[in-house]
Parts: structure tokens; C-alpha cells; sequence
């Protein structure tokens, strides 16, 4: 596989990607609307929104730090664009490129960092309070979605996302076995606080925070931040979708027929989670991850290694 | 009509401000994303912060405490934008004009694109404002 098939990969999966996530977003949305009874927007709204803020004035602070704050967005983007072609080339190689899975868990943390850097570079002190919120929850849901990582690698018996996806297709996926199930959970749990949906979007709370570690960004940057959110609104299920629903085959047209009805399974759970629950404050978040969610990821990972 | 007003036309992302108003205006422009009204159909959403707005709502007459604030969240707010006058106080002071706290009216300090009229203004009032907007936004 030379570098500029993986180069050309990764520029097929920003676009890609881009236009599912969005298109997702507005399924979130209209969702949503149509659960509070409203008519709620067309489905080119995302699209109109992004071509709106790459249109618009780009404002720095003046107390910003001005690198720093033109950096983060895009770093953000490509740590997921990376993600989402790893992930897709083991979707379509299987052995030959391995991608270990705690490489995708770390590229996921990189837009949560590149939040947190364009927020303390922007020098707003809303901002800092966002990102300070923004720290603890990244610490927070990170413990328990490596015991759900941990719990998929003992029951594949290697840590690497090919081999984990090979197991399920001999084996049968992860997630019929107990300990699968708690693993999806916690994924699902994780995954939700990444993406700061609603019981963990206090990190972007537009009430009290007015947009939280984002305020200060407008126009193209700003732009970038939601297109980075709707790259991982993709790459997030597919990651779970890898290790606990057992991949999905992208060579044939069933293959393909299946896992879009995987995807869209884990993209409803979260809109129904995002519906059902009100925001929870940052020590019910902490208490949350640390306290009941790592004690069930400690539990499955007992009953993986048992055999359950 | 080039594609960046297009979009920015189905996209209208709303800033309120409030520049000293009796709280009445304020809870009319709530009511425009009730399941009633929704203007979310249109791609309008409530922002928290001036950076990501294009429609900047103001309501109130603006008093002295305020000026500074309108005038300084106008500078903040990324241009093109378009700002909009919601209710008697903000279009003209309405019964407050001779009051000593009278700061404006706002388009005094900053330039204002649509008047709505009314004490409060009706949703519909303000829906048909931004269709004004939008027609402006050519």
C-alpha cells in the first residue's frame, strides 16, 4: 500500500465522510424536532450552514494567540479524517492493515485537545470555563471507554482492530456475549460524551456559557469545528460499530445494506439518549464515568476474561 | 445571487440582545421556536455568542447603561449581518422617548436594517420582518 493510495484515501474520507455526518446532524435535528413536535429543517440545512460560515468574516481576538487559534480546528480535522481512514481501510483490506485500535482511541481524544487549545488560545474567560468542563469530561469518559476497548480486545485476544473484526466474523460479534453488551453500553456512554450530545454537552452549554469554548470562534473556523463534529458523528459509531457489530463488509452490496442499518441504529440510540435526558452537571458527569460506568467496565471486563 | 447569500439566506443564525427591555419582546422572540411558529423550518437557530451571528435581534430602548454594550456587541458580531429592531422601545423609545435612562433609540448607534413595530410584536410580526430581511439580503 503505498503513501499515496493511503493520501488519496484519506482525502476521499474527509469528503466522504463530511457529507454523511451532515447529513446525519440533520437527522439529529429533523429527529429531534419531530420529537418536540415541531416541523424542524430541510435536509440540505447542514450544508447551507457550512457554506454560510466558510462565507463569513473570520474575527481573531486580540488577546488570542493568533497560531494557536487558526491551528486547532484544522488539527482537529485531520486527526479525524486519519481515524476515519484507518478505519475505513481495514473495512476494506482486513489483514493487511492492521490500525490498532488504542491508535483510533488516541486520534479520537485529538479533537477534544484541539477544543481545548482554541479555547484557551482565544483568551475569553467563558471560554475557559468551557474548556476547564471540556478537561474533566475528556478524563472522564476516557476511563471507562478503554475498559470497553479492553473488554472487546480480551474477547478477540489481540488489541488490533482487524483482529478484532476477524474474530467477530468467525465467532460471531462481540456484542452477543454478556460482556459485549456491557461493552456497547459503555461505548455508546463514551462515545455520547465525546460528541457532546445533551447529557454532556456542558461543555457547550449555549445557555450559561454562550457557545462555552467555542465563543470566540466565527465564520471559516467555526465552520471547521462543525465539520469536524460531523466527521466523528460518523467515525465514532463506525469504531463501535467495529468492535462490538462486527465491522462492516464493505467489498459486497449486503455487506454495505447492513452496516448502514448498524449505522443508523447507533446514530438513533444517540438522538433518543440526546432527547431523553437532561444535562448533567460535572460532578454528576465525574461520578457518572468514574463511579457506576468503570465499575461496570471493571465487571465485563471480569466476566471477558472468565469467558462469558 | 452567488451561492454564499444563498446559503446565507437559509441560514440565519440569531443573536439576542437586549438593551434594557421590560422582558415582553424577549418572550415573543422565544415564542418563534415553539412548536407553533418553529422557525428552525427556516434554518434560524438561537446562538449564544455575537461571533457566530448573522441577525442581531435588539429589544428595549437602549438606555445609558446599555449604549457601550449594543455598540460594542455590533463590533463583535462577524460581518455580514444584519440587525434587527424588535418592538416600539428599540424602534423609536415608544413611551419611554422622553425618559432620563433614553440611550437611543438603536438606530441612533447602529445601523438598523428592520424595524418591527408593536408592544410586544407578534411572532407573525416578526417572521414577516425576517421575509423583509431576506428580501434586503439580495
Amino acid at each position: 500500500m503505498s503513501a499515496a493510495y493511503i493520501l488519496l484515501c484519506f482525502v476521499l474520507v474527509l469528503i466522504l465522510f463530511s457529507i454523511i455526518g451532515m447529513l446525519a446532524m440533520w437527522v439529529d435535528r429533523k429527529l429531534t424536532a419531530r420529537l418536540q413536535f415541531r416541523v424542524g429543517p430541510p435536509w440540505y440545512q447542514n450544508f447551507a450552514d457550512f457554506i454560510k460560515l466558510a462565507g463569513k468574516e473570520v474575527l481573531i481576538p486580540e488577546k488570542a494567540n493568533t497560531f494557536m487559534f487558526v491551528a486547532s480546528p484544522i488539527l482537529g480535522l485531520i486527526a479525524s479524517g486519519i481515524a476515519g481512514t484507518m478505519i475505513l481501510l481495514v473495512f476494506k483490506t482486513k489483514t493487511v492493515f492492521p490500525a490498532d485500535a488504542i491508535l483510533i482511541l488516541y486520534l479520537l481524544t485529538i479533537p477534544s485537545l484541539a477544543i481545548i487549545l482554541g479555547g484557551s488560545a482565544s483568551g475569553n474567560v467563558l471560554a475557559s470555563v468551557g474548556i476547564s468542563r471540556e478537561m474533566k469530561l475528556l478524563m472522564g469518559y476516557e476511563l471507562p471507554f478503554v475498559c470497553g476497548l479492553v473488554i472487546a480486545a480480551i474477547k478477540s485476544g489481540g488489541s488490533s482492530l482487524s483482529s478484532i473484526i476477524q474474530f467477530q466474523e468467525q465467532h460471531g460479534i462481540i456484542i452477543g456475549s454478556l460482556s459485549g453488551v456491557i461493552g456497547f453500553v459503555i461505548g455508546v456512554l463514551a462515545l455520547q460524551g465525546k460528541l457532546g450530545l445533551v447529557p454532556f454537552d456542558l461543555a457547550e452549554a449555549e445557555g450559561e456559557l454562550a457557545g462555552g469554548s467555542l465563543i470566540e470562534y466565527s465564520g471559516l473556523l467555526l465552520g471547521l469545528f462543525k465539520l469536524t463534529k460531523a466527521l466523528l458523528l460518523v467515525v465514532g459509531p463506525l469504531f463501535l460499530i467495529s468492535l462490538y457489530l462486527g465491522g462492516i463488509n464493505i467489498s459486497s452490496p449486503a455487506g454495505i445494506i447492513t452496516g448502514i442499518l448498524k449505522y443508523i441504529l447507533i446514530l438513533v440510540l444517540f438522538i433518543l439518549i440526546k432527547n431523553t435526558n437532561p444535562r448533567l452537571r460535572i460532578d454528576q458527569t465525574m461520578k457518572l464515568f468514574w463511579g457506576w460506568a468503570t465499575l461496570l467496565g471493571i465487571a465485563g471486563i471480569l466476566l471477558a476474561i472468565a469467558g462469558w | 445571487m452567488n451561492l454564499k447569500i444563498r446559503a446565507l439566506k437559509k441560514s440565519l443564525w440569531v443573536y439576542h440582545m437586549s438593551g434594557g427591555s421590560c422582558n415582553n419582546c424577549d418572550i415573543e422572540i422565544l415564542d418563534c421556536l415553539t412548536p407553533r411558529f418553529d422557525i428552525e423550518r427556516f434554518g434560524m437557530v438561537l446562538v449564544g455568542s455575537p461571533r457566530h451571528a448573522d441577525v442581531l435581534l435588539c429589544t428595549g430602548i437602549v438606555n445609558k447603561k446599555c449604549v457601550e454594550r449594543v455598540e460594542e456587541v455590533y463590533k463583535q458580531t462577524a460581518k455580514p449581518c444584519v440587525v434587527v429592531a424588535i418592538g416600539a422601545c428599540a424602534c423609536s423609545g415608544g413611551m419611554f422617548r422622553d425618559g432620563y435612562e433614553m440611550g437611543g433609540p438603536l438606530d441612533k448607534l447602529i445601523p438598523v436594517d428592520v424595524y418591527i413595530p408593536g408592544c410586544p410584536p407578534k411572532p407573525e410580526a416578526m417572521i414577516a420582518g425576517i421575509v423583509k430581511v431576506l428580501e434586503k439580503l439580495k
